[in-house]
């Protein structure tokens, strides 16, 4: 193993430094018997157990997980077609408006999303409460699920499907049985990065939320402006815990998979 | 004779199984097909040969029913295929890229087409087993198609296309991503396996000899036109025009003023002070009249001694020599620059040969050796 010469040492320190020291931080005083936050006084784990007795928290975070499901379920079916229409319909009349449509709010400030969709439930008389957040979130999570879908499909070999086609199925048999199966691993990711999405907003979560349902971003966020307490800093440390598991199972399913697919081509060239 | 040979396009009352008529296919301004009219015999292994972009392939989509026509009809059996969509048609594909499904196994590509007919799983089993058998991939059935080699590909999406027993396989370039070797064989398996199931084969490919070995009709195809359509040894010993001959193997073309010298046979003027060449023709060509002479390298001998009485001699000079094992073929430089190319069999040890670079040399043919074409 080559040894790191001290500039690329300290590179690596610093960046690691920059990017993971608070959280660092944010975990360590998780741990903290006091009950401010700034003053270590031993450590206890005594957070984490009046956290899980909260009433307030344990149900935003139902909320949460009830909205991030459905929403990505949502936003995958619809940025699913959304995808395949744009790359596979051929150049229908206004096909570049519509896709440039789809991207707009990848970049459009989350607030002008927000407020809109608040003056249209408004509008219609829709209550606002988790169908409300279920129903932004599909809104602002459906182009990024389009996105990753429609960059998979552009690459798909468009004669696996004339060759489905061929063989007898009708255009749903041969997107469910042959499409379908091949960009499943983009789709699921499409779903996990909608899921992601819908699980740390805040912005529009706010806006489209009503008294009967809170999300766990928003009552973070509020228990904040009140000060920082010791509980916010547990609740928080277990979100990072969750989603450095999802992460690392995530690369671990992937590196597998293109060792396992390395493996049976090196067995085919020998067979061949 | 008691012998019948397989010629139905000789036969007036034989029925096409597929008739193109009158066929346009445009994309935008560009001609793909252009007015097109053909038929196709069934049990025929039918070539569709010519250069990339020359409206092979859109022929066959068209078959398939992947591209629409854009005017005239294409009749399967007597019927207009124009309104039926290619997942009813009795017309099965082979892809250039086999387009294997990756996430079945080889059992399941082949099943596939049968499992969208709702047959019984005991029909299923024993039709996937017999064309595993057909392919002699029986070992291989449990497998993914990245798992197996590319000629084991080959023979999967063959079986795959042939599970349904199609009235009409259209196979796409079906060898092109084959070594020479492999190819070889498989072209004499697809052969065999053409004449034991008794289907209709079209295939699309650049390669004349694939053609020409495997066809029982080859169609040369130009910029959306059919050049001509004839038996492979139609083909090569008559080609209508210059491009079929030039196509289709190597050939010395001459350019000439015909003169009638007797029945069917002319004198060719070739070039200032030289002899003209005799040739025998069916097509008539009137005194003055611009010909084309097509002769075939292996018909033109090639000796450093005067051969005596042959009907067209010239002298020349060697230019070049392609030593190919079996054959060479010497370029020859004649005195007014033009280049002729003669090609002999090499039945003796090299050794023996005694014509080399630089060498004077006398090439000859007979009369009936070449074809005159008029373009």
């Amino acid at each position: 193993m080559k040894r790191l010469s001290w500039f690329n040492v300290t590179s690596l320190s610093l960046g690691f430094a920059f990017l993971y020291l608070p959280m660092l931080v944010l975990i360590f005083y998780s741990f903290n018997a006091s009950k401010l936050v700034t003053v270590w006084a031993g450590f206890s784990t005594k957070w984490y157990g009046t956290l899980f007795q909260n009433e307030a928290f344990l149900d935003a975070a139902w909320v949460t997980i009830k909205v991030a499901v459905i929403s990505s379920t949502f936003a995958t079916i619809l940025g699913t077609m959304a995808a395949y229409v744009l790359v596979r319909g051929g150049r229908f009349m206004g096909r570049t408006l519509f896709s440039g449509m789809i991207y707009a709010p990848l970049v459009m400030p989350e607030v002008i999303t927000g407020l809109s969709l608040l003056l249209l439930f408004i509008g219609i008389g829709l209550d606002r409460g988790v169908l409300t957040i279920v129903l932004a979130h599909t809104t602002f999570a459906m182009c990024y699920v389009s996105v990753v879908v429609s960059s998979r499909l552009v690459t798909f070999d468009r004669s696996l499907e004339e060759a489905a086609l061929d063989l007898g199925s009708t255009p749903w048999e041969a997107f469910r049985l042959v499409t379908l199966p091949i960009i499943a691993p983009a789709v699921i990711s499409g779903w996990l990065l909608a899921f992601t999405l819908s699980l740390d907003d805040l912005v529009i979560a706010s806006f489209t939320s009503g008294p009967s349902a809170t999300t766990l971003p928003i009552k973070i966020f509020s228990a904040v402006r009140l000060g920082v307490s010791p509980e916010i800093n547990a609740l928080s440390t277990i979100m990072i815990l969750i989603v450095t598991v999802g992460v690392v199972t995530a690369s671990l399913v992937t590196k597998r998979n293109a060792v396992r697919a390395q493996k049976d081509a090196q067995a085919a060239e020998r067979a061949g | 004779m008691s012998q019948t040979v397989f010629a139905p396009w000789d036969d007036p009352n034989e029925k096409p199984l597929i008739r193109f008529q009158n066929v346009t296919k445009r994309f935008g301004d560009f001609v793909a097909i252009d007015d097109l009219t053909l038929d196709i015999f069934a049990q025929e292994f039918f070539a569709l040969l010519g250069p990339s972009g020359c409206g092979k392939t859109t022929m066959m989509r068209m078959l398939a029913g992947f591209e629409t026509v854009t005017e005239g009809r294409i009749e399967l059996a007597g019927k207009d295929i124009g309104p039926v969509p290619p997942n009813e048609r009795a017309v099965n594909m082979m892809f250039q890229s086999y387009a294997l499904f990756p996430h079945l196994s080889v059992w399941e590509n082949i099943a596939f087409g049968l499992k969208r007919d709702r047959k019984s799983k005991a029909e299923i089993d024993a039709r996937v087993d017999e064309m595993l058998k057909l392919v002699r991939l029986e070992k291989f059935a449990r497998r993914k198609p990245h798992q197996i080699s590319g000629g084991q590909r080959q023979r999967v999406a063959l079986a795959r296309s042939l599970a349904k027993a199609p009235k009409l396989l259209l196979l796409d370039e079906p060898l092109g991503a084959l070594d020479k070797k492999l190819r070889q064989d498989t072209q004499f398996e697809l052969m065999d396996i053409q004449e034991t199931t008794g289907t209709t084969f079209v295939i699309v490919t650049h390669d004349q000899e694939e053609a020409m070995t495997v066809a029982s009709r080859v169609a040369v195809m130009d910029e959306g036109r059919i050049i001509q359509v004839a038996t492979p040894a139609a083909i090569y010993e008559y080609p209508n025009s210059v491009y079929v001959a030039d196509f289709i193997g190597d050939v010395n073309i001459i350019q000439g003023i015909a003169t009638p010298s007797g029945d069917e046979s002319y004198a060719l003027n070739w070039a200032e002070g030289q002899p003209p060449i005799t040739a025998t023709s069916q097509t008539k060509f009137a005194e003055g009249q611009k010909a084309h002479l097509a002769i075939r390298p292996e018909k033109i001998s090639i000796s450093s001694e005067k051969p005596e009485g042959a009907v067209n001699l010239l002298q020349g000079k060697v230019l070049d020599i392609a030593y190919l094992g079996n054959l060479s073929t010497y370029h020859v430089a004649l005195p007014g620059g033009q280049v002729i190319k003669a090609q002999t069999a090499n039945t003796r040890r090299i050794a023996r040969r005694n014509i080399t670079w630089e060498d004077p040399v006398w090439i000859s043919w007979t009369a009936t050796a070449g074809v005159m074409l008029e373009q």
